[in-house]
């Protein structure tokens, strides 16, 4: 027999309260001010513009680092959430215990390589990574980043990332 | 190019002009020609894993990519500023939480139009590097002028 369907608000908390606990635990995504929209398994990273991320002063454009670490933040917490998801859809986790201390360790960066396509505008970013290639121990990541056109990228990156050993085992 | 010291102070000035580079507490160590060292000390609000207190990846590229923008704006054949055009980092370990991390940038290469580059970041092992970096930078000279 199936089982019944949730309701859609029960679902929807759970989601969000997952993806909070992996955000917000975080201080240099809390320092970015990254946020991160969601519209089911679909995440989009928004970084609202700030003086503090400016790296030419002169033009004002954003900081190529900036747009590094935009970048970065996006592509772990896109493979982490995609690692996260069935566990949570499955009800293997736990959300009352759901806090940044008791999340599955994140991914670690191995090498990272971006492309700079045009100068961040003094605009909000957003970004969406695709995890590409997901194994038992690697991951490949590409990320995109646009201001006001979807189009009109202006940064690209790609990753490799060394997934974090499965729960219960030491490390 | 005028006294050294002079020179050095000129690029604190414009490093620390920066708002982001400040945001970060950068500072410019030493400046050569075609190459620039950039340390940052370690703050709380740049941790990548709340576990294990250590500094996101992105913080270390942001200090990356600043010291190989100020290693080609220090380059005799570049006068006018400079962008990024693509940065690769390798991360070799973590950085130790607690520690300083300073980055050193060279131009091994630099045309009429593009300066490539090799950085290496460490904290206070210094045998062992946290990140290595190689990026490519636009060379902008300055309008009508000679370099």
């Amino acid at each position: 027999m199936r089982k019944p369907l949730e309701p859609v608000q029960v679902v929807k908390t759970r989601r969000d309260a997952a993806l909070r606990a992996l955000v917000s635990g975080v201080p240099y995504i809390q320092f970015l001010g990254i946020e991160f929209d969601r519209r089911g398994d679909e995440l989009t990273a928004v970084l609202p513009f700030d003086d503090k991320l400016i790296g030419n002063p002169l033009l004002p454009a954003i900081h190529g680092g900036v747009t590094a670490a935009f970048l970065e933040v996006t592509a772990i917490i896109e493979l982490s959430w995609s690692l996260l998801w069935e566990d949570m859809e499955a009800g293997r986790i736990d959300l009352a215990t759901l806090d940044p201390l008791h999340l599955p360790r994140l991914p670690k960066t191995i090498d990272f390589t971006v492309d700079y396509l045009r100068s961040g505008l003094p605009r909000d970013a957003y970004a969406r990574a695709r995890v590409n290639r997901s194994g038992r121990r690697y991951a490949s990541v590409h990320v995109e980043a646009w201001q006001d056109n979807r189009t009109r990228l202006f940064a690209q990156a790609t990753g490799h990332f060394l997934m974090p050993p499965p729960p219960g085992t030491d490390d | 190019m005028t006294d050294p010291d002079a020179k050095l102070q000129l690029a604190r000035q414009f490093i620390e002009a920066i708002p982001h580079s400040r945001a970060l507490g950068m500072r410019l160590d030493a400046l050569g020609e075609g190459a620039a060292e950039i340390s940052m000390p370690y703050d709380l609000r740049l941790v990548g894993d709340p576990r294990t207190g250590v500094i996101h990846g992105g913080a270390v590229s942001a200090l990356m990519d600043t010291c190989c923008g100020a290693a080609v704006m220090s380059h005799p054949g570049s006068a006018a500023g400079t962008a990024t055009i693509d940065l690769r980092i390798d991360y070799m370990r973590a950085a130790t939480p607690g520690q300083r991390i300073v980055a050193r940038a060279e131009v091994y290469h630099i045309t009429r139009t593009v300066a490539f580059l090799r950085a290496t970041a460490h904290d206070d092992d210094t045998a062992r590097p946290v990140a290595t970096a190689t990026g490519a930078f636009t060379v902008e000279r300055p309008k009508g002028g000679q370099v």
